[in-house]
């Protein structure tokens, strides 16, 4: 909680003036213009850390190395703008009730800084801690809802299996009559989980790391990444060391390149000739006209691909899973609007007159497992935070933490440990499958 | 809906079809080694760019075969090839 001293104080320990309610006052009575949230500043040829991808991991990332390990000296660089991926294409579902305990952990950590961040970042995320139910429509998916229940009460996660009558409660316009064409037999119900607002998730990060000095650069692009030393070809690959990226506004020289990109991230790591395995595909979501407040929860099902949740504005957001083919495209397609909207109808009868306002697509960057690529590569100072599939935006804060932490300290942190590149060609997956695959 | 040529069926709508992936050659399980293996497991090509792709035409002739697709805009180039190398199978 807020103590009252610094509900009060006008400016933070930076200068930057405070967002309040008074400053909201006062900006309503006098029809100033609002200061701009990050500085522009123009473009150095050296940093200590250059971090691909304006996101929530990129900024988190800058964030945390300013504030936990004091490294300030740091560029952000965006092709688009801050926020213009991922990171602005997701549902904004926040939840830690995975399957395995370490996927627990990490989210579960997530979610602690996600609750501490209106206060720690002093910008309004608009975080609702409003339940997140996961639906099963059949006995192997109320089997996995089970398992994931009691991992998660063994690391204290309100998590726990409810029957359709106490489903019926949370959610009146659920259809759990025996009758639907998918019966809904259970849910696994996550209190704690609920929405954000992702865009001032991304303005909040970048905002405080701008306090700190962190330099944003939007409109970057990044065209190479330099490497000497490496054994593949130009000097690149496995042996190099990074020196700095080309970027289309001139060579930046660095020690340390983190790629925090989705998306792209196989093409960016294929510049400094690291090769991941991964596979892009687009995850198609939709946003129907807002109508009064009726969708209390976040209501995911497995088995119809679908997840829906209800903004404050009213409107209904649906995501779908995956496409099923690799795609760079982010255009979406008909069929896969329909058949979202003919799956959300098998849940919410109720909505069939509701109208959809538009759709779009992110892009997905797939692993084999299921889980992030985290951590250092076998080019000396290129690092990586990618692979987040179809759950990067929960796990932006704890995944800046971490990588903060492994850049300051070149050591993998223990909570991510699991996610190093090195798994894929020792066989060490991890088995997050269950519980990453598609509920949100 | 993404109309895929298939050698045997003509164009058909993908949701009729299986998408493999990345087409390339599986080494020979007698003599390969645990990381090469692993290599042709996970190591895929991921180009936004002309990309040999395996599919599986499961609702139709029930055939594998070959395409080159662009995985930024889906166009196809070349006449399908029948069979693909992923698994062996023909």
């Amino acid at each position: 909680m807020p103590s009252v001293t610094n509900m009060l104080r006008d400016k933070n320990q930076h200068g930057q003036r405070r967002y309040s309610a008074f400053g909201l006052l006062r900006k309503g009575l006098s029809n100033q213009p609002w200061p701009r949230v990050w500085r522009e500043v123009p473009l150095k040829d050296s940093y200590d850390v250059v971090i691909i991808g304006g996101g929530v991991h990129g900024l988190a990332t800058a964030y945390y190395l300013a504030v936990n390990h004091g490294i300030t000296n740091v560029a952000v660089v965006d092709k688009a703008y801050l926020g213009s991926g991922g990171s602005g294409r997701n549902t904004a579902i926040v939840r830690s009730n995975y399957l395995t305990p370490e996927g627990v952990a990490f989210y579960d950590r997530s979610l602690t800084l996600y609750n501490s961040m209106a206060d720690d970042l002093n910008i309004n995320v608009m975080f609702s801690e409003r339940g997140h139910l996961t639906l099963a429509h059949n006995d192997s998916s109320l089997r996995t809802m089970h398992w994931r229940a009691e991992v998660n009460k063994l690391q204290d996660i309100d998590s726990s299996v409810i029957d359709p009558a106490e489903i019926k409660k949370i959610v009146p316009s659920l259809d759990v009559t025996s009758e639907a064409r998918y019966p809904i037999l259970g849910a696994l119900y996550h209190p704690p989980g609920g929405i954000i607002r992702h865009d001032a998730v991304v303005w909040g990060y970048a905002r405080a790391a701008d306090a700190y000095g962190v330099e944003m650069h939007q409109k970057t692009e990044v065209l190479d990444i330099l490497v000497e030393g490496g054994e593949g070809r130009d000097g690149k690959g496995a042996g190099g060391q990074v020196t700095g990226v080309m970027t289309n506004r001139g060579k930046i020289s660095a020690p340390i390149v983190v790629n925090c990109t989705a998306g792209w991230a196989s093409l960016i790591s294929d510049m400094a000739g690291v090769d991941l395995p991964i596979s892009t595909r687009p995850l198609q979501a939709a946003v129907t006209e807002p109508v009064k407040v009726f969708l209390p929860a976040v209501v995911v099902s497995g088995s119809l691909h679908t997840y829906v949740s209800q903004t404050d504005r009213g409107e209904l957001v649906f995501g779908a899973a995956v496409d099923p083919y690799n795609n760079y495209s982010i255009r979406g397609s008909l069929e896969f609007t329909e058949g979202l909207a003919g799956h959300v109808m098998e849940l919410m009868p109720g909505i069939s007159r509701m109208k959809l306002l538009r759709q779009w697509a992110g892009l997905c960057d797939m692993t084999p497992d299921y889980s992030p690529i985290m951590g250092a590569t076998p080019v000396e100072g290129f690092l990586c935070d990618v692979g987040w599939g179809t759950y990067g935006f929960k796990a932006g804060p704890v995944s800046g933490e971490a990588m903060a932490e492994c850049i300051a300290t070149e050591k993998m942190p223990a909570i991510i440990a699991a996610f190093g590149l090195e798994r894929f060609a020792k066989g060490d997956l991890v088995g997050e499958k269950g519980a990453a695959a598609v509920g949100h | 809906m993404l109309l895929v040529p298939c050698p045997n069926c003509g164009p058909r709508n993908s949701s009729d079809l299986r998408y493999v992936g990345e087409s390339h050659k599986r080494p020979d399980p007698a003599t390969t080694t645990p990381e090469e293996w692993r290599t042709y497991l996970y190591m895929h090509k991921n180009p936004a760019d002309w990309m040999m792709e395996t599919w599986y035409c499961s609702s139709g002739c029930r055939r594998f075969f070959t395409i080159e697709r662009h995985t930024a805009t889906s166009e196809f180039r070349n006449p399908p090839l029948p069979g693909g190398k992923r698994g062996g199978r023909a």
